[in-house]
């Protein structure tokens, strides 16, 4: 219809290009620092005998979800080293944890200044709405341009990915503190942070922590898709089993990542329940 | 007494412009045709009063009057558009962000609401001792501090509760019990008994006038309720449409209203239920049952040291009066019975009341010669409470009762 056509793709590659060479140093680092995480988590994990690793898994779940949880994780974790995958379960295990530490550490923060600021809440909400609108596909091209191929850009597309819920629900979780209870901490003439750290988490506790567990669910739902950019682990697998044909290993390494995504959302559901217990009115 | 809080022509305008507003108001224009033209919300119109120290400041008004407006002025929970405030001397209008906080924590004993606004995740001591760690006291101080005052307001053995376990009543003590732990002397207190049932509302009343007598603090209580503004303050402020338009004692607003807007309020509240049976009555302690047997019912009597017992039906429709002596006495007759029947000439008229009845009926029906307390009634004579007839004059002495009863 236009006589010429809209450079869309040149301006981004010279962008891509542009922060690519004036932020090396930042990328560099960013990289090594994800890849010592990640490195780090899944060798400490590994070096524990899987039934040591295991047992701790269901301690934590009996803790946190009850016995009844807790039986379906040790069930779903024995099957899971039994067939040979525990590797790639720990593997993708390390590579969740690591996106949700970043995700959390830029979450927050971004959540609770969107409560607090009408004006960054309205300059966040259509960037997280087209985050969440994205494919999830299309998360792996940046990531792959800055970061190459491997397992930093595989947790870089996940953080990203993972990200909107948290800032999302902790926003909402602020904002839906009742108005008299933020009066009354000022009233008593509570500082900026006393308010939040004493009043408005707290209070928000419950709807934050529903934040942190859509982030994981959303989080390892993109573990099979990061797998595409050489993220290893149990999407590798599943990968693999796609691209030979071979059913059986596709779907065995798909149901350990249904088993790990069982056992990491009761946990936090339950983290959001027991504290729950003290907040109905 | 001197003047704890001085307030010099303070208004407050909900708007983009104040200023327009406020320049609109001097003009003669209305707070309606303000918020039509310039979409701006007058909430406090040039209010200017004083406060004492030690007393109870009530501000009276309907539900969009500015009452709950002008009391957040006064610890600057809002923000004045214009004018003064006035607390021992220091205008707290001129004081920056840092320079408040510290003033509210010297000055204010924090807020009490109508929701109680607790928090959910803290036990009824760590709520009480919020304020004091907030400003910084240490833990072990603070806590002593705590639970003398969870004492005092009568909440001792709920220290470790938390709100969910508790009723509204308590809530309201720990919302107290939050702000007494302060050392400051200024409370404010928002609607804070509306949410309260009748009866717990009028305990607590009674409560907050008797803590007050020991702690001795300067109060704004904030009401619409004309009942309670008359019970709790030792003056009344009557809001209208962001101003003020009547302060005086409850006497003072009762037999002089400055105009024919608090005249109506007044009026209204004569002919409300002010003080009726149902205010003043007491739960029953014991009661006889059709059915039951002279011994048992003479047992009841003797347990509770009664001169008499109400007897009513399963379903707690009065059915009469029985008196002590009588019924000793015809049991006396038939006491060589293993079961003695009942003979219903035992029974007698008893003097009825409903809940509704003024208490000035009541009195004059103290000439009727029934025997007995009152015996308070719903309109389907289901039994509700007694007023024992001492219990008017406590009443009577205790609460004002307007004097213009004559017209009814």
């Amino acid at each position: 219809m236009l006589p010429f056509r809209v450079p869309l793709k040149d301006w981004i590659t010279a962008g891509v290009n542009y922060l690519e060479t004036e932020f090396a140093v930042f990328f560099d680092g960013f990289s090594a620092f994800v890849y010592f995480m990640v490195d780090n988590l899944k060798n400490g994990m590994l070096f524990l005998h899987p039934l040591i690793l295991i047992l701790i898994i269901v301690a934590i779940t009996w803790y946190m979800a009850g016995w009844k949880n807790s039986i379906i994780a040790f069930l779903g974790l024995l099957l899971s080293e039994n067939i040979g995958l525990w590797e790639a379960f720990v593997e993708t295990l390390a590579l969740v944890l690591t996106a949700e530490i970043l995700v959390v550490i830029v979450g927050l923060p971004l959540g609770i200044w969107a409560a607090r600021s009408d004006r960054f809440n309205a300059v966040i909400r259509p960037i997280l709405d087209f985050m969440q609108t994205m494919p999830a596909f299309v998360y792996l091209i940046p990531a792959v341009m800055f970061f190459g191929l491997g397992l930093v850009p595989g947790v870089v597309a996940t953080f990203v990915f993972a990200l909107p819920p948290l800032i999302r629900l902790t926003n909402l979780g602020i904002r839906q503190v009742p108005k008299e209870l933020v009066e009354a901490a000022d009233a008593f003439g509570a500082t900026s942070m006393q308010k939040l750290m004493k009043v408005q988490i707290p209070v928000a506790k419950v709807t934050i922590l529903a934040g942190l567990n859509q982030s994981i669910m959303l989080g390892l739902s993109m573990v099979v898709i990061a797998a595409m950019i050489g993220a290893g682990g149990l999407g590798a697998d599943v990968l693999r089993g796609i691209q030979r044909l071979q059913v059986g290993q596709g779907f065995e390494a798909g149901l350990v990542v249904v088993i790990l995504a069982i056992i990491l959302d009761r946990i936090t559901a339950g983290f959001g329940a027991r504290k729950s217990l003290n907040s109905q009115q | 007494m001197e003047d704890k809080i001085v307030v010099k022509n303070l208004s407050k305008v909900f708007g983009k412009d104040p200023g327009k507003a406020l320049k609109a108001l001097k003009e003669g224009k209305s707070k309606a045709d303000i918020l039509r033209d310039q979409k701006q919300m007058i909430g406090v119109n040039d209010v200017s009063f004083s406060v004492k120290k030690n007393e109870i400041f009530v501000l009276m008004g309907l539900s969009g009057s500015g009452k709950s407006t002008l009391q957040r002025l006064i610890n600057r929970l809002h923000e004045p558009s214009e004018g003064d405030i006035y607390i021992d001397g220091t205008d707290i209008t001129k004081l920056n962000q840092k320079e408040l906080r510290e003033f509210r924590r010297k000055h204010f004993c924090g807020m009490v609401f109508q929701n109680f606004a607790v928090l959910p995740h803290r036990t009824v001591l760590e709520n009480v001792e919020f304020g004091l760690e907030l400003q910084g006291v240490d833990k072990d101080k603070r806590r002593k501090k705590s639970r003398e005052i969870i004492k005092i307001v009568g909440l001792e053995g709920n220290e470790g509760s938390y709100p969910a376990e508790l009723s509204g009543g308590m809530l309201q003590r720990v919302g107290l019990a939050r702000g007494l732990a302060i050392d400051a002397d200024i409370m404010l207190m928002d609607e804070a008994f509306s949410a309260l049932d009748p009866l717990i509302r009028t305990q607590m009343q009674n409560e907050l006038l008797e803590l007050q007598e020991r702690m001795q603090k300067t109060i704004i209580f904030v009401t619409h309720d004309l009942d309670e503004a008359f019970r709790l303050g030792n003056r009344i402020a009557i809001m209208n449409d962001g101003k003020i338009v009547q302060i005086g004692t409850a006497e003072e607003i009762i037999s002089r209203p400055a105009n024919d807007y608090v005249k109506a309020f007044v009026e209204d509240m004569d002919r409300s239920a002010v003080l009726t049976a149902g205010a003043i009555m007491q739960p029953v302690a014991e009661r006889a049952f059709t059915g039951d047997g002279p011994r048992t019912i003479l047992r009841k009597v003797r347990k509770n040291g009664l001169s008499g017992i109400l007897l009513t039906d399963t379903k707690m429709v009065l059915k009469g009066y029985i008196r002590a002596e009588e019924l000793a006495e015809y049991i006396k007759m038939h006491q060589d019975k293993e079961d003695i029947p009942f003979d219903s000439s035992l029974v007698h008229e008893p003097a009825q009341v409903y809940e509704d009845t003024q208490i000035s009926e009541v009195i004059n029906m103290y000439t009727d010669h029934k025997f007995g307390p009152f015996a308070v009634t719903d309109r389907d004579n289901k039994l509700k409470g007694v007023i024992v007839k001492g219990a008017i004059i406590a009443a009577l002495s205790e609460s004002y009762v307007p004097n213009n009863h004559d017209e009814q």
